[in-house]
């Protein structure tokens, strides 16, 4: 995987509550057997009018956002499916952070696996910033994930707490199978005394 | 230490853990379906890495599989690709199969429980959100991603933190009337989508007890709905009597180490969870949604919300975006609402008692004129009971499609969806816009509201077909 180091980028305005994944990515699009390619259809019932046109009242097919790399999202992102065909969509697209005050629980573990980094901060954190992307003149917000320290157009800053083992996986980015494969002998062992305690397991 | 059932599985799973409380558990059981999995096999090529527990792992195709016609095989080639890979992988990997012309083929999360390869104490995973239904047996099961499938595929193992105890508390009687599927919608609606975030929901109390394994595992199936991680449901005779046999339970000397180890799984009493909730299981009616999000929920004689009462301003845009999209007024009889298509499946209700207690109120009776109505069950075992009870007569005879087992209009990957502007009363778990289909407009429902819509053609209470 990729390091996530620090960026600074547009931050587009998301504020809808509960967006699912079905939402993120429609399940027509679920039939790829790749992980790239999806970004074009990203939230494709919002963005797209019946006709395959863009619809013009969507945030990200407006300028400056149609090139955002933030979401500041609604509450409970990410919600429904286990697909990570959502966060590779939002990848595919340019995203790479989105900050909302809740995320779906397996919408965030599937963000980590993919360099997608979600952030979670107060309502009124979520509302400043907010406000901020609403700026089209200046929309840009910094992430530094090593301070974990979001910093705002203004100069002000968000602190934001975040699991260090993540964290670390992200900054480095570490492949997890292959950290799992350093833990070898005691999967071994785990599986042998399993196996004679519960033989049918 | 008093330990709840959750805690319990989670300890005997630990592998290991780090300061932080991230830890390596041992993954029990690995469901695999056609849409997540081609990615996770691609990794596993790609890294020269081999399936470490192949007879640990189940494959089955059923998202995309077409419920009509099934020897002319799959129309649409993206689903047929993804089908193929599936079948070339699980060669390649050596991973037990059921094909889409197996009998026992059906969605991945009734056929689990089927042929007992669902067990208590167990961890089961599988890259699908609704692998909380097997938690009915008191395993500790949950979705996971593609990158996770690969995990577990190549280690089987997987990383997590542990999550909080959560306990839903149903006591009292259940009206008669009131099925498992109204309960679920009914908490759903009292903690909301995200009640459950960050837990796992153990469901207890004197109403979960008479139930049935199938009406347990409809609960559990939409904990997920309510946000958490999985819902489970302490193993007692009644989930013992139902694996007894199973195909893939444990036999003979090891049928009985299995129970007592399972006797000794549930919750002590004193355990402490992190977050209670209480239901009155009297309060409970016969309960469905209105809207495009599972806890927008109606009792069957209620009334569309009128949004002006909500002062929170992105609720009731929420509320006012789920009524435009639904196409209702504020204020609306429920029972008034017009639907033209019935879909009685999904791993939510797909099982052979409901397409029994759909068959009950359907008998001798028409589908209305202009309604759409199809069966799928859940599994080509499900549909083969039925057929032999005779149910699948009294479907077609009322104007139901009686179609092979699979996915189908839960998701519409396959042929089988709503057209723009359709309304469904439908017995599956997810209501969200486009769910069944682009414009679509879905009502989640027991099977016998389903059943009894299909005949008057509006959301209707099954006491009032008579
Ligand atoms: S029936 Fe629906 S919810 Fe269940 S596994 Fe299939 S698509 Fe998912």
């Amino acid at each position: 995987m990729e390091k996530f180091s620090t960026f600074k980028g547009i931050a587009a305005p998301f504020n809808i509550l509960n967006v699912d994944t079905d939402k993120i990515i429609p399940k027509q699009f679920l039939t790829t057997i790749k992980r790239t390619g999806l970004g074009k259809h990203v939230f494709d019932e919002m963005r797209y009018k019946k006709d395959g046109s863009e619809n013009p009242n969507f945030v990200l097919n407006q300028k400056p956002y149609d090139k955002s790399n933030i979401l500041i999202a609604g509450d409970n992102f990410g919600c429904g499916s286990s697909r990570e065909h959502a966060p590779w969509a939002l990848k595919d697209f340019g995203i790479k952070c989105i900050i909302s005050t809740s995320f779906a629980d397996i919408f965030y573990n599937n963000s980590f696996k993919n360099g997608l980094l979600p952030i979670m901060v107060t309502k009124d954190e979520r509302d400043a910033l907010l406000e901020d992307a609403k700026d089209k003149e200046n929309p840009e917000i910094e992430i530094d994930l090593e301070n974990q320290e979001i910093r705002r157009p203004n100069g002000g800053k968000i602190k934001f707490k975040i699991d260090p083992f993540r964290k670390k996986c992200l900054l480095e980015g570490l492949d997890d199978i292959g950290l799992t494969e350093l833990h070898e002998n005691k999967i071994k062992s785990f599986e042998e005394s399993r196996s004679t305690k519960h033989p049918w397991l | 230490m008093s330990k709840t059932l959750y805690d319990k599985i989670w300890q005997s799973h630990l592998i290991n853990e780090q300061d932080d409380g991230t830890s390596l558990i041992y993954i029990d059981r690995h469901l695999v379906h056609e849409v997540t999995s081609p990615q996770a096999f691609e990794g596993l090529r790609l890294s020269n890495r081999k399936v470490n527990s192949p007879k640990r792992t189940l494959a089955v195709a059923d998202h995309n599989v077409p419920t009509l016609d099934r020897g002319l095989g799959i129309k649409e080639e993206d689903s047929r690709i993804q089908v193929e890979e599936l079948d070339k992988n699980v060669e390649e990997f050596q991973i037990p199969y059921f094909n889409m012309n197996d009998t026992r083929q059906g969605i991945v999360h009734v056929i689990g429980p089927e042929q007992g390869f669902t067990q208590p104490g167990m961890t089961i995973v599988c890259g699908d959100s609704h692998t909380a239904t097997h938690g009915a047996f008191g395993s500790l099961a949950f979705g996971i991603g593609t990158s996770e499938v690969e995990h577990v595929l190549a280690t089987q193992t997987l990383i997590q933190k542990k999550a909080m105890n959560m306990l839903i508390n149903i006591n009292g009687n259940l009206d008669k009337i009131v099925t498992s599927k109204d309960l679920i919608l009914y908490i759903i609606g009292k903690i909301g989508t995200a009640g459950g975030t960050g837990c796992v929901i153990e469901y207890s109390g004197n109403a979960l007890r008479d139930m049935s394994m199938e009406s347990r595992m409809t609960i559990c199936n939409m904990s997920i709905e309510a946000g958490a991680r999985a819902g489970m449901i302490a193993p007692d005779d009644i989930t013992f009597n139902y694996l007894y046999e199973k195909p893939m339970a444990p036999k003979n000397e090891d049928w009985d180490k299995a129970v007592s180890w399972w006797k000794t799984l549930p919750s002590d009493s004193g355990a402490k969870f992190d977050k209670i909730v209480d239901i009155d299981a009297t309060k409970v009616t016969q309960t469905i949604t209105w809207g495009t999000s599972p806890e927008e929920i109606v009792s069957i004689d209620g009334t569309v919300p009128n949004p002006d009462k909500i002062s929170d301003e992105v609720k009731q845009n929420k509320i006012k975006r789920s009524i435009e999209y639904m196409g209702l007024t504020p204020g609306q009889k429920i029972s008034d609402v017009e639907i033209n298509t019935v879909f009685i499946g999904s791993c939510t209700n797909s099982r052979i008692e409901d397409i029994r207690s759909a068959a009950k109120i359907i008998k001798g009776k028409k589908v209305s004129s202009y309604v759409k109505a199809l069966v799928v069950p859940g599994s080509g075992l499900v549909k083969k009971q039925a057929e032999e009870e005779g149910l699948d007569v009294i479907f077609k005879h009322a104007g139901f499609e009686w179609r092979e087992p699979g996915c189908s209009m839960c998701l519409a990957m396959n042929s089988d969806k709503l057209n723009e502007g359709d309304r469904c009363a439908s017995t599956s778990n997810r209501n969200f816009e486009g769910r069944q289909g682009k414009g679509g407009r879905t009502h989640l429902v027991s099977p016998e509201i389903a059943a009894a819509s299909a005949i008057t053609g509006k959301l209707t209470d099954p006491r009032n077909v008579t």
